[in-house]
């Protein structure tokens, strides 16, 4: 079977795997670049344990083909924290038990995150809608949503102070 | 499984000479119906066109008389075109029922309608718009109404090597305006049961000129409903030319008995949202 060479940058590092044709970015990115964050809940579409940020947009990796990637720019979960400090999204999370089995949580914190980068002051509304694509079997949502309201609250405390 | 190739093409010609010369193959735009049936092993082309590469796809051009819509356009970014917006509401909603973020992030509406479901949500706005699909194959361009591109449910009227490269909305005439409504059993991430989608245009005394009514996911393509743009043109949109049109649209409809929903029941609701969307879009043409 033939296989394709992919340049791609992922976390701001760029990388390079080859992958078959009809392999998908999660694939590829669990498989044969070892980044195993990014979760498969149902590789089609409907959960958003997958979600990544491709050139600026989330998606689900489940429905990109690694192919695809070539070229451009890929953000995952394994990127969000810097080092050892995590992103807020990340710490409220925790602080509000957003998470149970965490199967769900990889997708939740890129997809919140990805909500608060392009509007930090969303109402629940607003979360809520937006993280329809991300289905939780465990918490009942409402931590979550509650967590990325603290979160898109400290976020704008951070903005006003710096 | 056969060896598959992901080809991703700079221009139109190389698009169409590719899918000319694999027969078998299938061009790629947001993905979100195709590598699903990929995975489920539904379809297997022998190669995928990907046309995302093909700058001139990727663009919403604003002509005098439509609005071009690239391929490669994902719904999302319709929202960011303030003229399109402004004149056809309908249209970039119902594109942005569709899915979760994620989905409309990759998801268009040329994909939407080659895909050929007839639960798809924006076929029945593009439809009432009275768009039209540009067909591009190894031997030029053809301008074909979007209702002619889906024949059956899955099946299109493209022959091989053939695909869509843009949508064409014509520009909204004065006193028009348009909505689409659909009826799901949750409130986001679920296929239409019934969708409707109404384009209508008021004279300065708020006399209906125009009417288009289009009904999805009521019979194997979506239907473009004349008798109820004979009942709604000349009235003044009053209660008996809307019953009037309500009931073309419920006798209009060839719906399957499924899950989700009754024949009796999806011929009902297609009268009811019918009404509303008829409703939408006289408000928002300015008439009351
Ligand atoms: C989780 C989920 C939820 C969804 N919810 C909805 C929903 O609520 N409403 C709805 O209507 N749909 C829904 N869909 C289906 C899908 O997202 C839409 O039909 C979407 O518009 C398809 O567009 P695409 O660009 O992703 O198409 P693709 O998957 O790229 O292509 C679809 C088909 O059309 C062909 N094709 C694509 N572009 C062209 C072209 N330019 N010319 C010729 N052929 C072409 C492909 O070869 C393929 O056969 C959902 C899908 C998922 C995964
Ligand atoms: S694994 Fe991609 S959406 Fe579920
Ligand atoms: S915490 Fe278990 S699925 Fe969300």
């Amino acid at each position: 079977m033939s296989r394709n060479h992919v340049t791609t940058t992922v976390n701001g590092d760029e990388r390079e795997f080859l992958c078959s044709p009809g392999q998908t970015l999660l694939d590829a990115l669990r498989d044969e670049l070892g980044m195993t964050g990014s979760k498969e809940g149902c590789g089609s579409g409907d959960c958003g344990a997958c979600t990544v940020v491709l050139d600026g947009e989330m998606v689900c990796s489940c429905l990109v083909l690694a192919s695809e990637a070539q070229g451009r720019r890929v953000e995952t979960i394994e990127g969000i924290a810097e080092g050892s400090q995590l992103h807020p999204v990340q710490q409220k999370f925790l602080e509000n038990a957003a998470l149970q089995c965490g199967f769900c949580t990889p997708g939740f914190i890129v997809a919140s995150k990805a909500l608060l980068d392009k509007n930090p002051n969303p109402t629940e509304t607003e979360v809520r809608y937006w993280l329809a694509g991300n289905l939780c079997r465990c918490t009942g949502y409402d931590k979550i949503v509650r967590a990325v309201m603290d979160a898109a609250a400290e976020l704008r405390q951070e903005r006003t102070a710096a | 499984m056969p060896d598959l190739a992901y080809h991703a093409p700079d221009t139109i010609k190389q698009a169409t000479d590719l899918l000319a010369a694999n027969k078998g193959s299938r061009p790629l735009a947001g993905g979100t119906d195709l590598i699903v049936q990929m995975q489920s092993g539904r379809v297997a082309p022998v190669a995928i066109v990907d046309l995302k590469r093909i700058a001139s796809l990727k663009e919403i051009r604003e002509e005098a008389g439509y609005f071009a819509i690239g391929a490669a356009v994902p719904c999302t970014s319709l929202k960011n075109n303030k003229a399109l917006v402004a004149e056809w509401p309908g249209v970039v909603e119902a594109a942005n029922l569709i899915g979760s973020v994620q989905v409309r992030n990759r998801a268009t509406m040329s994909g939407n309608l080659c895909n050929a479901s007839p639960a798809a949500d924006s076929v029945p706005a593009l439809v009432a718009a009275g768009a039209t699909a540009i067909v591009t194959g190894a031997s030029g361009e053809r301008e074909v109404p979007v209702e002619q591109i889906p024949t059956a449910p899955g099946k299109t009227s493209l022959a091989d090597g053939e695909f869509v490269s843009e949508i064409r909305i014509p520009r909204q005439q004065k006193g028009g305006s348009d909505a689409y409504l659909r009826s799901i059993p949750r409130t986001e991430m679920d296929i239409a049961v019934v969708g409707a989608a109404a384009s209508i245009v008021l004279d300065a005394s708020g006399t209906c000129t125009s009417a288009r009514i289009a009904v999805g996911a009521v019979a194997p393509t979506v239907l473009l409903v004349e008798d109820a743009s004979k009942a709604l043109v000349g009235s003044k949109l009053d209660d008996a030319a809307v019953a009037k049109a309500m009931a073309a649209v419920s006798a209009a409809c060839n719906p399957i008995d499924d899950k989700r929903g009754t024949v009796a029941y999806r011929k009902a609701m297609a009268g009811v949202l019918a009404k509303r969307v008829i409703q939408i879009a006289r408000e928002r043409a300015g008439g009351n």
